[in-house]
């Protein structure tokens, strides 16, 4: 990282953590929202971005992680500082269920992304079916008092949320810089662009796979438990849907993928996208339900069409911090 | 315990369904088979085949079997327009590269739909959708059997073409041999077009078969991508007869878990069959080794 690098990353710490002073209430729920994103779409990049195995089940621990945690909370008075551990340790071992079948029989590429989708809807539907969770008719949490402030069971006014968030996500930023920079980073990457290289090199690249899956795995299960505190109401149809894995790998897609800038750049420009086409819409009175969707559809086409490797890396050399 | 009869019936009910997804799943695989991508928006085209119908019909009083025509012909030109000029680009890029593209792609269509026809759900009524053939204590759905036997006859006449036809044996030998295909002067992006043409016209036919059995609304489309993808998993990506064998295991498996557990249930089946299958037979059933 150059001193530009540092300077512009200061800068933008210092607004993030100012943000709530003087923004109203609106401004920071999106900010949350894009440090939401930012924060499961740097999780979902150690597994493909880093080591290259393409998940689109990632609803699995979002969802996994917030049940978890919520019925651990809302059935048994659990509170969350407990329940997290609890689904972080759910999570790992579906993940290394899966990481362990799909590794073991050799499954890759398309077929490796598409057991991790048939898990991801298969759990779907066994939630949908499960009464302790409250089945399809959803899981609530006792809305949270806006004015007190109750760390412990991880209620309180949407500054609490958004300070939370970010600092899981300047954490996860820390964590994958410093992942990427180790010997797992470095194996990772070699698995990445060469397997069958990889393992000639004595890589022992089912163990470095198992790590990436592990550890994906685990964030994403925080970024669900964070999620069921925040929103209070999880239905498996929602939480678990293939739209929503899309949504978690849009980001570090569109910002740059195996980029430690991108998923946060990606969850800022496809959120701030969103809002501003609602904007714009309001704006000119339009309401047709869809016609949202099909811009930021077009907009997703245009921009994976003439920028291949995400914005990030562009816009890296335009500002003068790339390497 | 449902009594034999009823079983039998809904055994036949699946079997029927599960040939129209057979079909629709053909299509896919037959792209997957030769162009090497996979389409995430095979499950949006089906819905708007359905639509296509729904509107001939309205318009015209067309029947859905007469739509079958125009409506695979303008799929063809559509899959042929779609491949030549957005995924061939596309072809020697990452798998994720590819899936954003068709992800968006899907996105488009679905909320198009959604623009046009709204979150209603529509549908086709023809006499023949009430009338049944009756065999002892078994009844066939007039509708069902005569939307199986266009899924086969259609099936048949690609499997014909692929195997008959000098084009078609060009598409074969690039998915064989893409390298040998273009030393041996085979003009490989014209025939993946092609392919791409005659996997949307599949789902063409499939989708108007498919108006005469349910309802349809925009939302429909990702649900059948996931289904068009277990069944070529199922069946063995990349293998026709596959297509065809996965979707009536899939369309059984659906009607026997309405009938024993709870209609919700009944994609669970073929998700765990899905995992089972990319475990021990990562090939699919009926699919050669790689």
């Amino acid at each position: 990282m150059n001193q530009r690098a540092r300077i512009l990353l200061s800068i933008l710490g210092i607004v993030l953590v100012l943000l709530p002073a003087f923004a109203g209430n609106y401004a920071i729920s999106v900010a949350t929202l894009i440090l939401y994103f930012a924060f499961v779409g740097q999780a979902w990049n150690v597994m493909m971005g880093f080591a290259g195995q393409l998940s689109l089940g990632h609803s699995l621990y979002v969802g996994v992680g917030a049940y978890v945690a919520a019925a651990m909370f809302v059935n048994l008075g659990i509170a969350p500082w407990a329940g997290i551990w609890v689904a972080i340790l759910v999570c790992m071992a579906m993940g290394a269920a899966i990481g362990f079948l799909a590794f073991r029989f050799g499954i890759s590429g398309v077929y490796f992304a598409l057991l991790t989708i048939a898990f991801a809807e298969f759990t779907r539907i066994g939630f949908d079916h499960l009464q302790w969770t409250g089945g399809s008719g959803g899981l609530f949490l006792k809305v949270a008092q806006r004015e007190q402030m109750d760390l412990f069971n991880f209620r309180g006014p949407p500054a609490m949320y958004y300070y939370s968030i970010l600092a899981l996500t300047a954490g996860a930023l820390a964590l994958c810089s410093w992942l990427l920079k180790s010997r797992a980073g470095y194996y990772w990457q070699a698995i990445r662009e060469d397997e069958e290289a990889a393992q000639a090199l004595g890589i022992n690249t089912f163990r470095y796979k198992m790590i990436a899956v592990l550890i994906s795995s685990a964030m994403t299960a925080v970024s669900g438990v964070f999620f069921a505190f925040y929103y209070n109401n999880l239905f498996p149809e929602q939480i678990f849907h293939i739209s929503r894995s899309i949504e978690i790998i849009l980001g570090p897609i569109i910002g740059g993928i195996g980029t430690l800038f991108g998923p946060i750049l990606g969850a800022f420009v496809l959120t701030m996208l969103a809002d501003g086409i609602t904007e714009v819409l309001a704006h000119f009175g339009v309401e047709v339900p869809g016609i949202k969707q099909v811009f930021y559809g077009v907009v997703l086409l245009v921009v994976v069409m003439f920028l291949p490797h995400g914005i990030w890396p562009t816009l890296a050399k335009k500002i003068g911090v790339a390497k | 315990m449902p009594s034999i009869d009823l079983i039998a019936n809904v055994v036949i009910a699946g079997l029927l369904t599960g040939l129209v997804y057979g079909l629709m799943a053909l299509g896919l695989s037959v792209i997957f088979g030769v162009v090497r991508v996979v389409n995430f928006a095979h499950g949006e085209m089906m819905t708007i085949a359905m639509y296509c119908a729904v509107v001939l019909f309205g318009a015209f009083k067309l029947d859905p079997f007469l739509a079958v025509l125009p409506v695979a012909a303008v799929f063809f030109g559509f899959g042929y327009a779609m491949q030549a000029g957005l995924i061939n680009p596309f072809i020697t890029r990452p798998e994720h590269s590819q899936f954003m593209l068709l992800v968006a792609v899907a996105i488009i269509m679905v909320n198009v739909l959604l623009m046009i026809f709204g979150p209603s759900a529509l549908n086709v009524q023809v006499d023949y959708q009430l009338e049944s053939y009756e065999f002892g204590p078994i009844l066939f759905d007039k509708a069902r059997v005569l939307a199986a036997g266009m899924a086969l006859a259609t099936s048949a006449g690609l499997f014909a073409f692929f195997k008959y036809t000098n084009t078609g044996k060009a598409i074969r030998a690039c998915a064989d041999n893409n390298l040998g295909a273009k030393v041996v002067g085979l003009n490989v992006k014209h025939l993946y077009a092609l392919t791409f043409g005659l996997g949307s016209a599949c789902v063409a036919v499939a989708g108007c078969m498919m108006i005469l059995l349910v309802d349809v609304v925009p939302t429909l489309g990702p649900g059948y991508t996931l289904l068009a993808f277990v069944i070529v998993i199922i069946g063995g990506l990349g293998s026709m007869p596959g297509a065809l064998f996965g979707g009536i295991l899939i369309g059984v498996s659906e009607a026997m878990a309405g009938l024993f557990f709870a209609p919700s249930a009944k994609s669970m089946f073929g998700f765990a069959l899905l995992i089972l299958v990319l475990l021990f037979r990562p090939q699919g059933l009926l699919g050669r080794k790689p």
